[in-house]
């Protein structure tokens, strides 16, 4: 089957150049390269001519940005409903936390840490996050659709328990600061060495701009290139029709297990990033909450496209710091107690009513509409939801959506 | 001994309020496969309908506006979203409710604020006492309402039309509708006394000994999807059992929580999810689910 997608996929590609479309479709293709390296360059640059609170904001962006591409290669590609992100989020803020923060009392409260380098950190907190996942990863695959996601449900319950319950690790109730980031010798804080660039004092903020970019576009390519391969395809078989893929070769508990693993490193990642944006971790940041947030960014963006996740987790997480930070210039949005809506509670009802919205009339979400404006909808593109499948009758055994894999969303 | 049954009644009585938001989670599933994860909000919908009108209208009549509310919101949901998905995969469903459940929560806890309402029960809260057994008045009238409704639920599941109808639908859902069972209608159905069932949990729920109306209420219906999973989705029976078998299990482990005190505090709270997963990792599809068996 991954053989015959892959196949289809080279198709479908190469039917870009229709008969009628040849020259402007060559344009076109000259264009995105173009763009993408426009793009890049404003990122690279946008640090020496903005102010701090948009550089923060970027930074969560990007933590999200991140954590959204490990749960949509999870739901949307996979179609593995997971409430567990939260969870695995706190696996690697924690881990990170715990290996690099150093032991000391906070109030009454033991704290240990091992003291190690925050790379290190990093790079455990990781490898916990997917360790964990692929624990969960033999339940997961035995469970199907919606009792998986209800199952997953319960690690975020247990995850914030732990988080208040292990004091000595976790900082309890009041969380615990997370020490600052550097590698080999530089840090990425405020402190020494002073670094100036153009005249432009590069403090912290500047400094975890870059770290988050280069993070984010890591993750954002091996994601594009895991999709693109036998294994992406394979994943992509196995969210249209479990039966059909293991018929066809595909050794269905191992990638459902191998998938969790990915996803969970990639929020494991996010996790991290997390604690470095906000300084400190504390359990209250690891509730049902961000899962149902990072759920909302990717069915916001469009399920199964990696683009898609990218603006979803971009609009997510960036459009309530945006509001509390224009509270007076928004209309209906003001601070508590002016009659207005507080900031987040505007950005919440936003991201529900865009859910719904997003469900009922555009399942491919913002990816979608964004290819609708661009003019690239060769076909209905993929992380098509709400599509019904084919054979409703016969109870099939998968819950998740029948279509042709989604191709489209991952070009 | 006494703390033994005393906590087991405690449990029985937190078990039949899990059971009953549990089987609204059950007939939401068959009639419209629909995972409802907005059943939280529906819950603190009606505790806060109630909390708030029994004062301009008194207690009685609040419980029936109340129940109205809440059926009403659960009916609007599923006309103006549900139905419109019908066929969609069940996982973009679950998406969507918790979509009107983002909504629906933020407004309720905007209204809450930070005080806490209360609902002023007539029974108040005293405990009643067999010998040194005790439960508070609030639950026992909890156990007997919630007993009288099961029974009247079940009868209903079992003899009634509409509950023949929904059999058949949740059955075999083309065949029912050839047979001439009007889908959407069931559905709605199922909704309405889902909100109702939700709206009366709410009621007891928010009485002693829990203090009053806070957001809390909502992690609560959290604690009742354990229930419906470990019965099994599609198992009315099985969301009773489910029920029970979480609230004693959450009673018990609260009564003992010093002796649990190396989990942690709080602990009580985790209970539900421990024994979901835990029942899950032997029977994926729940202790009376209908196993879903792959033919190729």
């Amino acid at each position: 089957m991954s053989e015959s997608t892959a196949t289809a996929a080279r198709g479908s590609t190469a039917s870009t150049a229709r008969p009628a479309a040849a020259g402007p479709s060559q344009g076109r293709r000259l264009l995105r390269p173009l763009l993408l390296v426009a793009l890049l360059v404003v990122l690279l640059l946008l640090p020496l001519y903005v102010e701090e609170f948009w550089l923060r904001t970027g930074f969560a962006a990007f933590g999200a940005i991140v954590g959204a591409i490990g749960l949509n290669l999870l739901v949307g590609n996979t179609g593995q409903l997971s409430l567990a992100h939260a969870f695995f989020l706190a696996v690697g803020a924690v881990s990170y936390v715990y290996v690099s923060g150093e032991p000391g009392g906070l109030g009454v409260a033991e704290l240990s840490g091992l003291g190690l380098p925050p790379v290190v950190g990093m790079i455990v907190g990781v490898l916990l996050a997917g360790l964990a996942g692929l624990v969960f990863s033999p339940l997961a695959a035995r469970l199907r659709g919606i009792y998986l996601g209800v199952a997953s449900l319960a690690l975020v319950f247990i995850g914030v328990h732990v988080l208040n319950a292990w004091t000595s690790v976790t900082g309890g109730f009041n969380g615990r600061a997370a020490p600052e980031f550097a590698l080999f010798g530089f840090t990425f804080a405020s402190r020494d060495p002073e670094l100036y660039v153009l005249g432009v004092p590069f403090r912290e903020s500047e400094r975890l701009w870059y770290l988050g970019l280069v993070l984010a576009i890591a993750a954002y390519l091996f994601a594009r290139n895991l999709l693109r391969s036998r294994p992406g395809r394979a994943l992509q078989t196995l969210r249209d029709s479990e039966v059909a893929a293991s018929v066809m070769g595909v050794n269905v508990q191992g990638y459902k297990a191998r998938i969790f693993l990915v996803s969970s490193m990639y929020a494991g990642l996010a996790g991290v990033m997390y604690a470095l944006s906000i300084g400190s971790i504390a359990p209250e940041s690891f509730g049902l909450e961000v899962s149902i947030l990072y759920l909302a960014m990717i069915v916001l963006g469009g399920l199964g496209s990696v683009n898609g996740a990218v603006l979803g987790a971009l609009f997510v997480s960036a459009l309530p710091l945006v509001f509390q930070r224009y509270a007076d210039v928004i209309p209906f949005v003001g601070g508590r107690g002016e009659g207005g809506l507080a900031a987040g509670e505007a950005a919440r009802f936003l991201f529900g009513t865009a859910i719904v919205l997003v469900i009922l009339f555009e399942p491919a979400g913002l990816a979608g509409i964004a290819r609708r404006v661009t003019g690239r909808g060769r076909r209905r593109p993929g992380g098509r939801v709400t599509e019904s499948a084919p054979d409703t009758s016969s109870r099939s055994t998968s819950p998740v959506p029948s279509e042709k894999p989604a191709q489209g969303s991952t070009t | 001994m006494t703390q033994f049954l005393s906590l087991l009644l405690n449990g029985i009585s937190l078990g039949v309020l899990y059971a009953l938001i549990a089987m609204g989670f059950v007939i939401i599933f068959k009639a419209s496969e629909v995972v409802s994860f907005m059943h939280g909000s529906l819950l603190l919908l009606g505790a806060y309908s109630i909390a708030r009108l029994s004062g301009p209208l008194g207690f009685f009549p609040a419980i029936l506006v109340g129940m109205l509310i809440t059926a009403t919101a659960a009916f609007i949901v599923e006309r103006l979203i549900i139905n419109r998905l019908r066929g969609a995969p069940v996982i973009s469903l679950a998406i969507v409710t918790i979509g009107v459940d983002i909504i629906l929560l933020t407004e309720l806890i905007r209204r809450l604020g930070s005080d806490i309402l209360n609902v002023p029960h007539p029974w108040g809260g005293e405990s009643f006492r067999i010998g040194n057994v005790g439960l508070s008045q609030n639950r026992l009238i909890a156990i007997l309402v919630a007993a009288v409704l099961i029974a009247l639920f079940f009868a209903a599941f079992k003899y009634s039309n509409w509950g023949i109808a929904m059999r058949a639908s949740a059955e075999d859902g083309e065949t029912a509708a050839l047979m001439g069972i009007r889908q959407g209608q069931v559905s709605a159905l199922a909704w309405v006394v889902a909100g109702v069932l939700a709206a009366v949990a709410a009621l007891f729920l928010v009485g002693s000994p829990t203090p009053g109306v806070t957001p809390a209420a909502y992690a609560v219906a959290l604690r009742a999807f354990p229930a419906a999973i470990l019965g099994g989705l599609d198992s009315v029976g099985g969301a009773l059992v489910g029920g029970l078998l979480i609230g004693i299990a959450e009673a018990l482990a609260a009564g003992y929580q010093d002796q649990l005190l190396f989990l942690g505090r709080g602990f009580s709270a985790v209970v539900p999810f421990i024994v979901m997963i835990a029942v899950l990792l032997f029977r994926p599809s729940g202790l009376f689910g209908t196993r879903e068996l792959t033919r190729v």
